[in-house]
């Protein structure tokens, strides 16, 4: 029998993700896929094999029982996960047992948790990809009582970590100019990328809004600018001046101005900033752009180097008191990297 | 902006050949023409193409090609050719859609006529004959703007959306019209309604009409409509291939 994933409860905006569709933007349909790539890529390190789809879980995750032993990690933002009640870490991959329950709770920090399983989701993929775009009708969300067939998995390590990037808090944005950039003139750029903007509750897959801690934005001529294409990151300013990053669902062509556009390695950043969380937008020149998105790209492509095996949690070494647990002592209350001078 | 095309970089992935600041017919058949020339070129680095209403997008990944390379042979294609005198491209198609204009499924027929100033029978006249061409494909996937209707077409947006039009809703403004792929809001009138789903997942061809293609209405009654709804996504389309 196929091995299965059956989720018990689920969160209100739990998908299926891959890395999209490419290729269908001339119909009008934008990539999609999950909205922080880098955490396939780590689940993939993880997991030794190729990127494949997870289920994506925004703020809540859900509880899982697998019909056979079956690899998982969990990547992006860290959420309260359990197997049978023991907790078990996140950014790490572990083994499901048969039969056992895997809860994922909220959210500790950032927004957004994957789960992924060695040998992947095996639900029928639609246009060449098994990501939901639910804007575009493809897929939906899952719910309770579902069942996810698992691919066959080709084996591989469990109780492996990878200490992620920290991208859970928000902060700063790398950014870079666009087709519509020179709408807004030198001075408005500018105070745009001195402004601190906190994450709206406004947020799901078409993009996320950003509160300035002043006045809108504006572009001269805004209401007659041609509907154009978009790319994800873009950054695009509506009525009321407050801008929305457009994410990978984005509709592919869009009429209100977008001022500039987030470096595609930031992205992950903007997807997992927590509601209420501040950030700020750092102006790169093109150049700049093109060599700090080199050097993200090859820290991706090293991040198997970085996977190591978990040291093994105290509670489970049966001849703990055999080990020499405390050599020197640390005050628990003095601030370790407080200057004393 | 001048007359001349522009070239522009698009963030760090992609690069946007643009013929005109505001939609003209010309502007718009120079994007579709260049587009397909840009196909026809096959240059490896480009990972794909799309044409909007008045550009011509290529997706090209910055990081690993050089924006100056590619500029400087877009700038010698865009050189090579007047496109904004360019004929559309071979294989377009000539589609007959079947449109239920009853009130009940267009519920701002009335009003767009009254905006335009003519009366709904001459509205209808209008609309019938006349033969749109796919603008381009965008916003949602596979949804269709079809153009350019005669000035008097030219009906504003509305302040107010309408919360929600179904999948197949044909709306007009700013001289065109627009046949919604999803059900969305929009602030565009509701005049007609079709059983043409123009994006289908399931369809073998999930988005049928390609930019460049013709599209004329013809009226169907209510009960024709449920009878197309029934039966598949098409909705009744039929197409024959354009000389």
């Amino acid at each position: 029998m196929t091995p299965a994933l059956e989720i018990l409860d689920a969160g209100p905006a739990m998908t299926l993700q891959d890395l999209g569709r490419a290729g269908q933007l001339a119909s009008g349909l934008t990539r999609g896929g999950a909205m922080d790539r880098l955490a396939l890529h780590e689940a993939a390190a993880l997991l030794s094999q190729p990127i494949k789809a997870a289920l994506e879980m925004v703020g809540l995750g859900g509880t899982f029982k697998a019909s056979a032993d079956t690899r998982i990690a969990l990547t992006g933002a860290p959420m309260a996960a359990t197997i049978d009640k023991e907790p078990v870490s996140w950014h790490g991959s572990h083994l499901l047992p048969a039969g056992s329950v895997l809860m994922i709770g909220g959210v500790k920090s950032g927004a957004i948790g994957y789960l992924s399983v060695g040998g992947g989701f095996a639900s029928p993929e639609t246009m060449g990809a098994r990501s939901a775009h639910l804007v575009a009708g493809i897929g939906s969300t899952c719910v309770a009582g579902q069942t996810l067939l698992l691919g066959r998995d080709m084996g591989g390590n469990t109780d492996m970590v990878l200490h992620p990037d920290n991208r859970f808090t928000g902060g700063e944005i790398g950014i870079t100019t666009s087709i519509q950039t020179h709408l807004f003139g030198e001075p408005e750029l500018e105070r745009f990328v001195k402004t601190t903007f906190v994450r709206d509750a406004r947020a799901n897959r078409q993009g996320i809004r950003m509160n300035p801690d002043c006045t809108g934005f504006s572009a001269a001529g805004a209401l007659k600018v041609v509907s154009e294409i978009i790319v994800p990151g873009d950054i695009q300013i509506t009525g009321d001046g407050a801008p929305y990053v457009l994410m990978c669902e984005s509709q592919s062509t869009g009429g209100y101005p977008r001022i500039a556009t987030v470096l595609p390695s930031d992205i992950p950043r903007v997807a997992q900033t927590p509601l209420g969380a501040g950030l700020r937008f750092r102006l790169y020149s093109f150049q700049e752009a093109v060599a700090r998105e080199a050097k993200a790209r090859a820290e991706v492509a090293r991040l198997r180097t970085r996977v190591v095996s978990r040291v093994r949690e105290p509670h489970t070494i049966a001849d703990l008191l055999a080990y020499t647990l405390v050599s020197g002592v640390v005050s628990a209350t003095d601030d370790p990297f407080e200057g004393k001078a | 902006m001048t007359d001349a095309p522009q070239i522009a970089r698009v963030g760090v992935s992609g690069v946007l050949v643009t013929f005109g600041d505001t939609l003209t017919e010309q502007a718009n058949l120079a994007a579709v023409a260049f587009r397909a020339e840009v196909d026809a070129q096959g240059w490896p680095e480009v990972q794909e193409t799309a044409s909007t209403l008045v550009s011509t997008f290529l997706v090209v990944d910055l990081i690993v090609v050089e924006y100056q390379d590619i500029f400087a042979r877009l700038s010698a294609l865009l050189d090579s050719y007047d496109w904004r005198t360019a004929a559309l491209p071979a294989g377009r198609k000539l589609w007959t859609l079947p449109v239920c204009f009853d009130p009940d499924v267009a519920p701002q027929l009335e009003d767009a006529a009254r905006v335009a100033g003519v009366t709904v029978k001459e509205a209808l006249a209008h609309f019938e004959a006349a033969r749109t061409r796919v603008i381009t494909l965008g916003f949602a996937p596979g949804q269709p703007y079809l153009g350019m209707l005669p000035d008097q077409w030219d009906l504003p947006r509305q302040a107010n959306l309408i919360p929600r039009v179904p999948i197949g809703a044909l709306v007009i403004a700013v001289r065109q019209f627009v046949l919604f792929a999803t059900s969305a809001p929009t602030g565009w009138r509701h005049v007609g309604q079709t059983a043409f789903r123009p994006f289908d997942p399931a369809r073998d061809v999930p988005v049928v009409l390609s930019p460049g293609d013709e599209v004329r209405f013809a009226r169907i009654t209510a009960s024709e409509l449920a009878e197309l709804e029934a039966k598949d996504s098409l909705g009744g389309a039929e197409w024959s291939l354009l000389p």
